[in-house]
């Protein structure tokens, strides 16, 4: 193997791979959020008792978690213009990305909801807390609890899995290997550093949640 | 020339859903054989072996696959080796799968409790008969509902193996959708192969978990 690295070459596009990066971070944000309303519609249609929204909600989760991302994003990006609605490569990577989440959200959040018991609700009530005072310190508390850790390998999940609407040039990070790969020619040396960036965000993140996770769940509980 | 999006053009990502699958079982293979060395070096008792599984499964399970499936295109012809992206495709699923399996498999492994092993070691058992007659077939029964449901992952992610030019159900619909304009069915029809595919796995998946929970 006579090739030589040419990783230096790459340094001068350190202000793109910012860029990129806090590209991906919005777009991470954006899908989570946006995800997770989906996903609290979903989860309380897929509890609740109306029998068409409980079949529509397992449709829908269903139907999304059984098909790949890509497809997906293709469907709303090239699908959808030829029955009228156009959407710049952004906006319909976000349509795609947050009814991806969506499906997912619901999942975890309808999960987090069984995991209190009833019988915590009575507990609560029964030493004179109100139904809103119940809510917000035995329910929800324990709800968040159970459901953070899955929350927060899902947002690492998302800001992975928003590198596949490059394929529909939306910009974000995985885009700028493309970028940077067509200025230097130096396709190996583009891809590596620009996947290596996903680890080090990735690693960087799981440490943040971590500490969150230290810091509002596990003292509390020890008081 | 444009044609109309028709029956021969279903038939024909019906036929290309061969690849999608042919590369999800190798990938399974690949990453199985793959993953079983990455579960021992996972629990041996050895330090330097055990963090060199874990960067591994970080360095996997940290970086997007459509970022390794580049490297793998871009970087084998560098070291020598063919082109193809059959080739780049295989590979890197096989990999990225081996990192999951891994984990899936130490988690069944560990699972088992200790007291399983020292109960095995008090009957006078050796430890191969202790990891082969006891351990193993409890953690073997744990393991089977998530592996089966990380399939559904593996299937799905072949579609990204279309971005670096592998033929496969995703790519065949690129082309179709190009040559008749009809993107929207087109991609509705893929969309219906992979459910097909990846919904009875699914299935699979749950039933084998009912099924087998029952000896614990």
């Amino acid at each position: 193997m006579d090739y030589q690295f040419r990783f230096g070459a790459l340094l001068r596009f350190t202000d793109e791979i910012v860029e990129g990066v806090l590209l991906t971070l919005q777009f991470s944000v954006v899908t989570m959020i946006c995800g997770l309303i989906i996903g609290l519609l979903v989860a309380m249609a897929s509890t609740g008792r109306v029998k068409a929204l409980r079949v529509a909600a397992r449709v829908y989760v269903e139907s999304i978690r059984n098909t790949p991302l890509l497809v997906q994003l293709f469907i709303v990006f090239f699908g959808l213009p030829s029955i009228g609605i156009r959407l710049g490569a952004n906006t319909a990577a976000l349509i795609a990305l947050s009814i991806n989440m969506g499906a997912y959200g619901a999942e975890i959040l309808r999960a987090g909801f069984e995991s209190v018991r009833q019988s915590q609700v009575e507990a609560g009530r029964s030493l004179g807390l109100t139904v809103g005072q119940t809510f917000r310190h035995v329910v929800l508390y324990q709800a968040v609890k159970a459901i953070y850790p899955a929350l927060a390998s899902q947002f690492v999940l998302i800001m992975l899995a928003t590198s596949v609407v490059s394929s529909i040039g939306a910009t974000e990070l995985f885009n700028k290997a493309a970028f940077i790969d067509s200025r230097t020619y130096l396709s190996f040396e583009s891809y590596t550093l620009i996947t290596l960036s996903y680890l080090v965000l990735t690693l960087g993140f799981r440490a943040l949640f971590a500490a969150i996770y230290r810091l509002a769940f596990v003292r509390r509980a020890h008081r | 020339m444009i044609r109309e999006f028709g029956a021969a053009d279903i038939v024909y990502l019906i036929a290309a859903a061969r690849w999608t699958v042919a590369l999800a079982l190798t990938a399974m293979v690949g990453g199985g054989l793959l993953g079983l060395v990455v579960a021992v070096f996972r629990v041996m008792p050895v330090r330097p072996v055990n963090w060199l599984a874990i960067g591994y499964i970080n360095l996997i399970q940290g970086t997007p696959l459509l970022g390794q499936l580049f490297v793998f295109f871009f970087g084998l012809p560098l070291v020598g080796l063919s082109v193809d992206s059959w080739t780049a495709a295989a590979l890197s699923l096989s990999i990225y799968a081996s990192a999951f399996f891994g984990e899936i498999w130490r988690g069944s492994l560990q699972s088992i409790s200790q007291r399983q092993w020292e109960a095995g070691a008090a009957l006078g058992l050796t430890y191969r008969q202790r990891l082969f007659n006891v351990v193993l077939p409890q953690a073997v029964r744990i393991s089977v509902a998530p592996t089966v449901g990380f399939l559904v992952q593996l299937v799905k992610n072949t579609s990204l193996t279309a971005l670096i030019g592998f033929i496969e159900l995703t790519r065949a619909s690129q082309i179709i959708s190009g040559a008749t304009f009809a993107p929207l069915p087109v991609y509705l029809t893929a969309a219906a192969i992979y459910f097909v595919v990846c919904f009875s796995i699914s299935q699979l998946s749950q039933m084998l978990e009912g099924r087998l929970r029952v000896a614990r």
